[in-house]
């Protein structure tokens, strides 16, 4: 009887480690229905739950990936895949230069690039209503929007300079437990841009709109958020194939159902 | 909108100036050989030609009489720290790492290749918006350039006159409030008439989380942008860049056009220049000239071109005639001039006599001794230190500022001033009396005038009290007997 249940109980164990290890570094976030800034249908949005990496990936991490995966290396790489900027930190196809720091995230790594990292993980790339759902808690309250504090936060980002090179970290974790969402680098999501470029199914715009002048202003749900529209406008300017020094990327997985 | 353009193109032999041209074609010169073309988008290009650009207040050199060409603008983006007055710093995003960005001039019939940079350490995309552009956006659309790109697009100008170009990247009023906004000039055939003396000269509010004068690192206030509550109102991207070192100049006798654009992104300049009248203005930059111009209005995203001929020497004061701008805001530039005086024009100063309504005579001006001393002296530290601030607030504020952080190259600070300092009766002795001449504070150089003041021993010995113990200053108690006995001494 006893060794039965201990037998069991080691089992248990065995299987909780497992599924940890499957989703290690990874933060559970409870989905609920929000409003984002921008929407593709209709304003509100639901996030069903999942999991997101508590850290971006760091230029160790994709060391690591570029290592088993040699087709992602700076010289193997398909410039249809990442453009001319692609690693241009590395000094080679395995090395960063000396003035790169490992703890730092990785940036000038493209969204092909990102997306294949994430898929080797057995994770994939957040969608831009994740990302956004979770980026918009402070360390305390989910939902910090409206917050003079979170948005002033965010903004100081925007305008500190080389912020890229700092250490994953070294901000507060937010209420979900995830670090550095803000404060380091901009971040690929799987649908980067779904909400400027093709413009989709919005009703008062066209895509052209968007992109200047009093455009950006239809549409938007919170015209005081200027933080986030920052990051739309980002999303926007950006393609698939390109890489870019303050652009980096964190990876984030479905819930397993069946747990 | 459709114009139709009557373009003249010369043969290449002759070198007569625009105006003899003109008047040859308009009376006399009818064996030339002409072109006329019935739009502006007919006029051909030959050559290519990198365009030259140029930070303010400068413009590139005048276009004269060359041909429409194939014009090529290279304009790199920076975000970039930079100083907006003194001990106070703020993040620009600049076109060509200047506020405002680099000028451009072209002429009618130009086609220009454009190529939009965004530096790969900015953090953010950018585009541009050239009012003098005729499509979609004014060229918005095309250069929506992401960190680490180059975007190109091409136009055609078709329009003379001077245009205001900006960033028109989502939230747009944040990228022009921090600086991304500059002139285009799009000269007619055959030129502007040439002048003596041209510059580029360009309004901007700044939103600062910190009150005017704050220190330190001060970011972007987006409620005061939205509410246009401005803490800077400023020439040339900061306080001071047209003052001092950076002042204008001319000589007597020259005639002056200045390029003057309004970036906003909140507020409309009455552009107004202490001491002179314009001689014409191009009124919104465009064909309309008036004659004869105190102040000339510049909407948020315009711009004007005005001229004068100087016509005796001194330092005339460009100013926003909302004139707290000027003053408190930091919308104050200069135009200094040399030369010859002018008495025909302007005398000076010939006489200060007394005015007295009740009876002939001529008096000189009371001095202090004449001041009432108060009915209440101040009995303590602390009551000095308020009615000295009392009297500060409406005596010394207006050239010494809230925080006595003074204006640079105009007027001293008394926050943390050596010279202030270092001596007390001298200080009470310059309040007393006045001060001409160069005097050194805190490593500048400053030469202004500072006028006698009317004030009471007791008045006097508080407000210094207050200077002396504020901002970071050496805390001196001044007893209006010490006042007194600097008084005497004269």
């Amino acid at each position: 009887m006893c060794t039965k249940t201990f037998r069991l109980t080691l089992v248990f164990i065995a299987m909780q480690m497992f599924s940890y290890g499957q989703s290690e570094g990874m933060v559970h976030i409870k989905g609920a229905r929000y409003i984002p800034l921008y929407g593709r249908d209709s304003t509100v949005v639901e996030v069903k739950d999942f999991k997101l990496d508590a850290y971006p990936v760091t230029n160790a991490d994709y060391k690591e990936f570029v290592k088993k995966y040699p087709k992602w290396q700076k010289s193997k790489v398909k410039g249809l895949f990442a453009d001319a900027n692609y690693l241009r930190n590395w000094k080679s196809d395995l090395e960063y230069k000396d003035t790169e720091n490992p703890k730092s995230p990785v940036t000038y790594v493209s969204w092909f690039a990102a997306k294949a990292y994430c898929e080797c993980q057995g994770k994939r790339l957040p969608t831009m209503d994740e990302w956004e759902y979770a980026a918009m808690a402070d360390e305390n309250t989910k939902d910090a929007r409206i917050k003079k504090s979170y948005n002033e936060q965010i903004l100081a980002w925007y305008e500190a300079s080389r912020s890229n090179e700092n250490e994953i970290g070294q901000n507060p974790k937010n209420y979900w437990g995830v670090y550095d969402l803000h404060g380091l680098v901009w971040e690929w999501t799987s649908d980067f841009n779904s909400v400027l470029l093709s413009g989709e199914s919005r009703k008062d715009n066209d895509k052209d709109n968007n992109l200047f002048c009093g455009s950006a202003a239809l549409g938007a749900t919170d015209l005081m958020n200027y933080a986030a529209f920052m990051r739309y406008a980002f999303r926007g300017s950006i393609k698939a194939n390109y890489a870019i020094k303050n652009l980096g990327f964190r990876c984030a997985k479905d819930i397993d159902n069946t747990q | 909108m459709k114009i139709i353009f009557k373009f003249f193109v010369k043969n290449n032999t002759r070198n007569l100036s625009f105006l003899t041209l003109m008047s040859l074609l308009l009376f006399s010169c009818f064996e030339d050989k002409k072109t006329e073309y019935a739009s502006a988008e007919e006029i051909p290009v030959n050559r290519e030609m990198i365009a030259e650009l140029t930070a303010p207040p400068f413009v590139p050199t005048p276009i004269g009489k060359r041909k429409a060409k194939k014009l090529i603008v290279k304009m790199e983006i920076l975000e970039e720290e930079g100083e907006i007055t003194d001990g106070v710093r703020y993040v620009y995003w600049t076109f060509g790492g200047s506020v405002p960005g680099s000028f451009i001039r072209t002429r009618v019939g130009d086609e220009i290749e454009f190529h939009l940079q965004n530096h790969p350490d900015n953090k953010l995309p950018h585009n541009i918006d050239l009012h003098a552009v005729t499509g979609p956006g004014g060229g918005a659309e095309s250069s929506f350039v992401a960190p680490g790109h180059e975007k190109v697009f091409s136009f055609k100008v078709l329009n003379p006159g001077l245009y205001v170009y900006h960033c028109a990247t989502a939230p747009v009023g944040m990228h022009i409030a921090n600086g991304m906004y500059g002139l285009i000039l799009v000269e007619p055939e055959g030129g502007l008439p040439i002048v003596d003396k041209e510059y580029y000269v360009m309004q901007g509010d700044f939103y600062t989380k910190g009150a005017n004068g704050e220190r330190g690192l001060q970011p972007f206030d987006m409620q005061k942008a939205v509410d246009e509550k401005a803490d800077y109102v400023v020439f040339n991207g900061k306080v001071g860049a047209l003052t001092g070192d950076g002042a204008l100049t001319a000589k007597v006798g020259e005639t002056v056009r200045l390029f003057v654009g309004n970036g906003g992104p909140g507020l409309v300049s009455s552009f107004h220049v202490i001491g002179e009248i314009f001689d014409k203005v191009h009124v919104e930059g465009g064909d309309l000239v008036n004659e004869n111009v105190q102040t000339t209005m510049i909407p948020a995203g315009g711009a004007a071109i005005v001229e004068f001929k100087v016509d005796v020497p001194g330092t005339f004061i460009l100013v926003d005639h909302s004139i707290f701008r000027a003053f408190n805001k930091g919308a104050l530039g200069m135009l200094k001039v040399e030369g010859e005086k002018n008495k025909k024009i302007y005398s000076g100063e010939l006489m200060d006599n007394i005015y007295l309504p009740e009876g002939p005579g001529i008096q000189s001006m009371p001095t202090t001794d004449e001041v009432k001393e108060s009915d209440i002296p101040a009995q303590s530290f602390a009551e000095q230190m308020e009615f000295g601030k009392q009297i500060y607030g409406q005596t010394c504020i207006a050239c010494h500022q809230a925080e006595g952080q003074g204006i640079p190259n105009a007027f001293p600070p008394l926050a943390k001033s050596d010279y202030l300092n270092a001596d007390v009766d001298r200080a009470i002795d310059i309040v007393l009396h006045g001060k001409t001449g160069e005097i050194t504070v805190n490593g500048q150089k400053y030469n202004s005038v500072m006028t006698r003041q009317s004030l009471s021993a007791e008045e006097i010995a508080n407000v210094m009290t207050y200077v002396y113990n504020s901002w970071g200053n050496n805390k001196t108690v001044v007893t209006p007997q010490r006042v007194k006995n600097v008084k005497s001494k004269k």
